[in-house]
């Protein structure tokens, strides 16, 4: 059914309000910027899925048909890098939180609109320094850079990565800074906090990980450069320093950076599940504070990647009751968007049938970080193919489901035009089952005793390898299709209106895209949020 | 965005205007006062690495840190400390001229602030070069004359010179900054209606004196009187 | 927590910036103040106290930075977020050490070497 697309009267929007590269690279606009990364972001995704097929097609076999083990570890490296730092971790926060915050707080644009833009800036710099890197013969340290080998032995370009990611951290520092002086101080007339949407609510609980986290990680790196570049010791035991205390200030930052990837897809995966329900989310606060408090406990957990290390075991116990105590906000959440569902006139949109996969992945994600946060399972399943089984439900399964599903949801507003529906939902079936297939193995095979981070494995851990291998394809081809048919409805896609979806919230209140400035007069919000019921949702005056 | 017509803005009144995205002037100004205090936050938790490192060295190697530590010299510290705490104060009296509109006396104290904390830097340099002289620099053919517990000495001054280097980098990065300002001081550019950019600095310079005050104490003071720990 | 945050202000207008002037003198007190401390802790540290001399220090640079904190840089005079943003730093910051320290302190508990 081809049908030549109507023509569209030709309004000022965003997009189209200037034109020429300059007019994008030196744009103020939080809408243009959002765009910016979208397009980086996506850029790094593709690079860190090619290692990740690298790897996949390594362990097809047991000894390994790719590479030796040297250049394996700097493929797994980079792909670690790449994926946490140059995706995951910008993935929702500096594209649809960069676009939909203003929008949903009824504001013109970020407080700091050139600081904004600089922070794309810095992502780009610290981006291509990483690249740099990959060029000229890679790190082999694994992405989480444990001393002393990162510091002493390694024989990758440490430096210039540990650089990249010191550099690319202020970009994550600037984009939090922004979103809570934005939140606090640029919130429309009668938007209360609690009229805010959960996507809000879940970007400021990131923000305030970003920005107590990110330097940690900022200053570790700086040590880690000291000590390696001028042999200033802080960590190597040959310089009388401590390894242990290179991990501690390590997760400090990296253990909460997993929320960092999390939290905004809760915050998405809440406005699909009150959009196609019709309903107003179960228990508003209860999901709000949960957010809040998953970025303070998710700040006292991170001893349990060092149960295997020398940490004091006591330290250990409580690190291990800590833990425990994260699975109750993430529970909470994962009850109250079923508790929306129940009895609700349910639409499975592809946004939706993207959530539904999220809260089932994350589920599975979260309920196996359990089993790791239990001490004296832990010995037995660490560096084991269970972790990474694990971590990749919750970032992969939980992460980048909520990316794609809000992807999907914003993206009639982002650009005014729909999606083919068929295709969208075909490949979010592709991408569930493929995920599955290449991780679910995973899961068994580290239980087996399987390692991570070898270049070879024993004969008799093939087949489960081949079927994550082949898993692995398929959620490759699940990935690709959205890329096509994404930019082909650029141009072709059906013009949406304002709000195709029914949904409440202020972004749906201004035209598809929106103009430049947002909205023609300052909305002023007189009802809570999610008032399905009520025709006027918001008077403008 | 219409950035034709913000420059054009820009233009006319100069840095008065209210940029477009904000209703009014007190909205953008305490936009960028709670930025500030963010940005500063990251700070702390920036320094906060170090201070960390330095308190599970010191509680782990405390003879190496109290020998280590008398390498110092208590005087220069103290004298020192002395110096920024009074370009803090000279920098409080440049965000009260700027308050009250008094555009010479801003530049004076300014001026007086960068002076101050010029000489801080130029005696944290006369410092580390004396420990260049006495070998006392990690990995640089470290040697320390009379230290107990050789292993874990080099850690001591491992911290001594990121903790003070990092410190050392902001206070020149806030000289730079402090030079630009002066400059726009010096044209008029800040009033009692607009100082921002002075009262955020303002708090930078401050911040920066806050870690130094921990600094001395813990780099300097540690085993002073010689017969606690070694 | 509510609307007014973000616009109860707007009629105060330009004149706002005048509202947290801070008297010189208390500028100068503060001033006084930190410098008497600066030598008083250098002078205390010369006297054996043993385990107690850096809570000393540690006491006298926390009223150091207090003063700062609150005159200089007119935390004292602040809105509740300013007030509320400092204290989540320092309680983070806070967090981070005691949590590591925790395992430094009770590493040797176990009488194994190495744990």
């Amino acid at each position: 059914m081809i049908t030549a697309p109507p023509p569209v009267e030709v309004e000022k929007n965003y997009i189209n309000a200037e034109h020429g590269l300059k007019s994008w690279l030196l744009t103020q606009d939080h809408k243009l910027i959002a765009l910016l990364y979208l397009i980086s972001v996506t850029a790094f995704f593709f690079i860190g899925g090619l290692f990740a097929v690298f790897i996949r097609l390594q362990l097809a076999t047991p000894t390994g048909a790719m590479f030796d083990s040297n250049t394996y570890n700097k493929v797994f490296t980079m792909h670690g890098i790449i994926m946490v730092f140059f995706f995951l971790i910008p993935s929702i926060p500096a594209t649809l939180g960069n676009f939909l915050i203003p929008l949903m707080v009824g504001a013109k644009d970020l407080a700091f609109p050139r600081i904004n833009l600089l922070s794309w800036y810095i992502y780009i710099a610290g981006g291509l320094f990483t690249l740099w890197v990959l060029f000229n013969g890679g790190v082999d340290t694994g992405w989480t850079f444990y001393t002393p080998f990162s510091s002493s032995y390694s024989n990758g370009y440490v430096i210039a990565a540990g650089l990249g990611i010191f550099i690319n951290g202020f970009s994550s520092i600037l984009t939090g800074l922004n979103f809570i002086v934005t939140i606090h101080r640029m919130r429309a007339p009668g938007l209360t906090w609690f009229r805010l949407p959960l996507f809000v609510w879940a970007h400021y609980a990131t923000s305030v990980i970003m920005i107590l986290g990110t330097p940690v990680i900022a200053v570790t790196l700086f040590l880690l450069v000291l000590e390696r570049g001028l042999h200033i010791g802080f960590f190597d035991p040959a310089y009388g320093g401590d390894p242990v205390l290179f991990q501690h200030l390590f997760w400090f930052y990296s253990h909460p950076a997993v929320y960092i990837m999390i939290l905004p897809s809760m915050g998405v995966v809440s406005e699909v599940i009150s959009t196609f329900c019709s309903k107003k989310p179960f228990g508003y606060t209860f999901i709000a504070f949960s957010s809040v408090a998953i970025a303070v406990f998710g700040f006292l957990v991170w001893g349990h990647h060092l149960f295997v290390s020398s940490q004091s075991v006591y330290a250990g116990m409580v690190f291990s009751v800590l833990s425990y105590i994260v699975a109750i906000p993430s529970a909470i959440k994962v009850f109250n968007w079923t508790a929306t569902m129940y009895k609700g006139s349910v639409r499975l949109t592809t946004p939706m049938l993207y959530s539904l996969g999220f809260i089932g992945l994350f589920t599975i994600g979260g309920l196996t970080g359990l089993f790791l946060a239990c001490l004296g399972m832990d010995v037995h399943l660490t560096d084991t193919y269970f972790v990474i089984a694990h971590f990749h439900y919750v970032m992969v399964g939980g992460a980048i489901m909520g990316y794609l599903a809000g992807v999907h949801f914003w993206w009639p507003k982002m650009f005014g035009r729909m999606y083919p529906e068929g295709w969208s939902k075909l490949s979010a079936v592709i991408i569930f089952v493929g995920f599955n297939l290449t991780f679910f193995p995973q899961f068994i095979l580290g239980y087996m005793g399987m390692p991570r981070r070898y270049a070879a494995y024993p004969a008799e851990f093939q087949v489960l390898n081949v079927l994550s291998s082949a898993g692995a394809s398929i959620l490759g081809l699940g990935y690709l299709i959205p890329f096509v048919y994404l930019i082909w409805s650029l141009k072709y896609g059906k013009p949406a209106g304002p709000n195709p979806w029914g949904a409440t919230g202020l972004e749906w209140q201004t035209a598809s895209p929106p103009p430049t400035e947002n909205f023609e007069i300052t909305p002023v919000v007189t009802t809570e949020a999610y008032e399905y019921s009520t025709e006027e949702v918001v008077h403008v005056g | 965005m219409d950035s034709n017509i913000v420059v054009a803005e820009h233009a006319q009144a100069a840095h008065r205007a209210v940029r477009h995205h904000f209703e009014s002037a007190e909205q953008q100004r305490d936009a960028s006062t709670v930025g500030m205090w963010v940005f500063l936050v990251t700070e702390i938790m920036f320094f906060g690495g170090l201070f960390l490192a330095y308190f599970a060295y010191r509680h782990a190697y405390p003879t190496a840190f109290a020998s280590a530590s008398n390498k110092t010299d208590l005087w220069i510290g103290a004298a020192n400390t002395t110096v920024l705490i009074c370009s803090s104060l000279t920098m409080a009296l440049a965000v009260h001229c700027a308050a009250t509109s008094k555009r010479m006396l801003l530049v004076v104290f300014l001026c007086l602030t960068l002076v101050l904390g010029s000489v801080f830097l130029g005696v944290k340099g006369y410092q580390y070069h004396d420990k260049w002289v006495h070998h006392e620099i990690p990995g640089q053919n470290f040697h320390c004359e009379g230290c107990a517990d050789a292993t874990h000495t080099p850690l001591f001054f491992s911290l001594y010179f990121g903790m003070t280097g990092l410190h050392a980098t902001h206070m020149i990065v806030g000289v730079g900054i402090l030079l630009v300002l002066i400059f726009q001081s010096w044209q008029g550019r800040f009033d009692a209606a607009w100082h921002t950019p002075i009262e955020n600095f303002g708090l930078y310079w401050h911040f920066v004196d806050i870690i130094w005050i921990f600094l001395f104490p813990l780099l300097y003071l540690i085993d002073r009187s010689g017969k606690g720990l070694s | 927590m509510a609307a007014h945050d973000a616009h109860g202000h707007s009629e105060v207008g330009a004149h706002t910036q005048e509202a947290h002037i801070v008297p010189k003198r208390v500028y100068f007190l503060v001033f006084i103040a930190l410098i008497i401390l600066t030598w008083v802790t250098a002078l205390v540290s010369r006297i054996d106290m043993g385990p107690w001399n850096i809570f000393v220090a540690l006491f006298i640079a926390i009223i150091k930075a207090s003063l700062v904190v609150f005159f200089f840089m007119h935390v004292w005079y602040g809105t509740r977020l300013t007030k509320m943003i400092v204290a989540s730093g320092l309680f983070w910051l806070i967090l981070l050490l005691f949590i590591t320290m925790a395992d430094l302190w009770t590493r040797n508990w176990m009488g194994v070497p190495g744990r």
